[in-house]
């Protein structure tokens, strides 16, 4: 949204209610309306795929196999055997991620994992969930894991906060890793898109020159669509080696 | 990964354009905005219920469609293995039953060829026998006939010497032609 010589590179983030007043008393911003949409396409994907239920899959029902047996064999290599277990957790984590950040690519959309408040909190439930399933699995005794096992007793006082922090510090590096990507993302692209419109005002030399940016945000485009599955990615992995800690012996 | 570049392509349209972009701040990060903390309510409802759809009917329909496939192929393979060791013991038995027969037709064989070689032994001995005393008989005959032939020999020398004699002489001393006849044979 460029308004006159200055780039607003940041309003694209700003949260206003749908549905009017009702949306204003329900607290309910364009962010959910979109996570819903979200949920709904990954349903949909899956539902409309699956409908043929063919032993020999179609496209779309290969598109949907893919996918499940893409996150089946990354929780299962990943969590052990244990893995099938949180399978759906981990899928519902991946394609909430994906979804949120590929529809956050199309204009006029609204890019949920560019909040700190919902990437937080989709970490902050990993890290509950890592918390209660290590509890579940190895009762008070994971414990012990914040001092590595043949550490000199005189290593502890050290050792121990070191383990805490770093433990403790998992859901800020991996909220901040997803929102600062999508925020980085999609600031690039306004900001190259706003250059295009002040370029644009400069008369024929700014018409040619225009096209600079505009190329710059076709190939910005296409790494967002890198980043987008690859913060997923990123995402599900790591929270697949924290549930792997939490279920291990 | 992709930081470095993100990060210098970041830093740079920002620090050319100061102002309102980063003087404003960050919508992300204004905590008063109850849409703010809205969002992060109904997200924890939305991936709530996104999860339970995925985990309770989503997910285990793809289970299930791959499960189908699965045990499928493992029941088509099972039945061509089947098959396959069908087929195998029928050619075996098949090979045996060719190899027994072919055993037996070789036994039948050699069995009538003995049966043949035995007749014709018979048949043959048989016919030497009969023949053996065809010639015993014959020899028997032979020799009667020479003994007759030589016992009536002396009388007709006898009969022919008295005929001869009375001729010749006219007298018939039938005990002295019959003694010189018997002198002269001896």
């Amino acid at each position: 949204m460029a308004a006159g010589s200055t780039i607003d590179a940041l309003g694209q983030f700003e949260l206003h209610p749908v549905l009017g007043h009702l949306g204003e008393a329900l607290r309910f911003s364009q962010s959910p309306l979109f996570m819903l949409i979200a949920a709904a396409i990954v349903l949909a994907f899956l539902y409309i795929g699956m409908r043929p239920a063919a032993v020999v899959p179609g496209r779309l029902q290969a598109a949907a196999e893919i996918s499940y047996d893409f996150v089946h064999d990354l929780a299962v290599s990943t969590i052990g055997e244990n893995g099938a277990t949180f399978f759906p957790f981990v899928f519902a984590l991946f394609f909430f991620i994906l979804a949120g950040n590929y529809l956050g690519l199309l204009p006029f959309s609204f890019t949920y994992t560019s909040h700190i408040a919902v990437t937080f909190g989709l970490a902050i439930m990993v890290f509950v969930i890592s918390i209660l399933a290590s509890i579940r699995f190895q009762g008070v005794g994971f414990l012990k894991h914040f001092l590595p096992a043949g550490t000199p007793v005189w290593l502890a006082p050290l050792l121990v906060p070191i383990e805490l922090i770093s433990f403790l510090s998992r859901p800020v590096s991996l909220s901040i890793r997803l929102f600062a990507n999508m925020v980085a993302g999609h600031v690039l692209l306004e900001v190259f898109a706003g250059f295009t419109i002040m370029l644009a005002g400069l008369g024929a030399f700014g018409h040619v020159l225009a096209i600079a940016p505009i190329a710059i945000n076709i190939a910005l485009t296409a790494l967002e669509l890198l980043v987008g599955v690859l913060q997923a990615y990123v995402f599900a992995i790591l929270t697949c080696i924290y549930l792997r800690e939490a279920v291990a012996h | 990964m992709y930081r470095t570049p993100r990060l210098f392509l970041f830093a740079a349209p920002l620090a050319a354009v100061p102002g309102r972009a980063v003087a404003a701040g960050m919508p992300q990060l204004n905590f008063h905005d109850p849409l703010l903390i809205g969002q992060v309510v109904w997200g924890a409802v939305i991936f709530g219920g996104f999860y339970l759809a995925l985990s309770r009917f989503a997910l285990p329909r793809v289970e299930r469609v791959l499960t189908n496939r699965r045990t499928r192929i493992q029941s088509d393979l099972d039945v061509a293995r089947k098959a396959k060791a069908e087929a195998d013991r029928a050619s075996a038995e098949l090979l045996s039953a060719r190899h027994e027969a072919a055993e037996q037709a070789r036994a039948h064989v050699e069995r009538i060829q003995s049966e043949a070689r035995a007749s014709a032994d018979a048949h043959a001995a048989e016919t030497a026998k009969r023949l053996e005393t065809e010639i015993a008989n014959a020899e028997t005959r032979i020799t009667q006939s020479r003994e007759q032939a030589l016992s009536s020999l002396s009388e007709i020398a006898t009969s022919t010497a008295q005929d001869l004699v009375s001729r010749l002489i006219g007298t018939q001393d039938e005990q002295t032609v019959a003694n010189a006849v018997t002198r002269v044979s001896a």
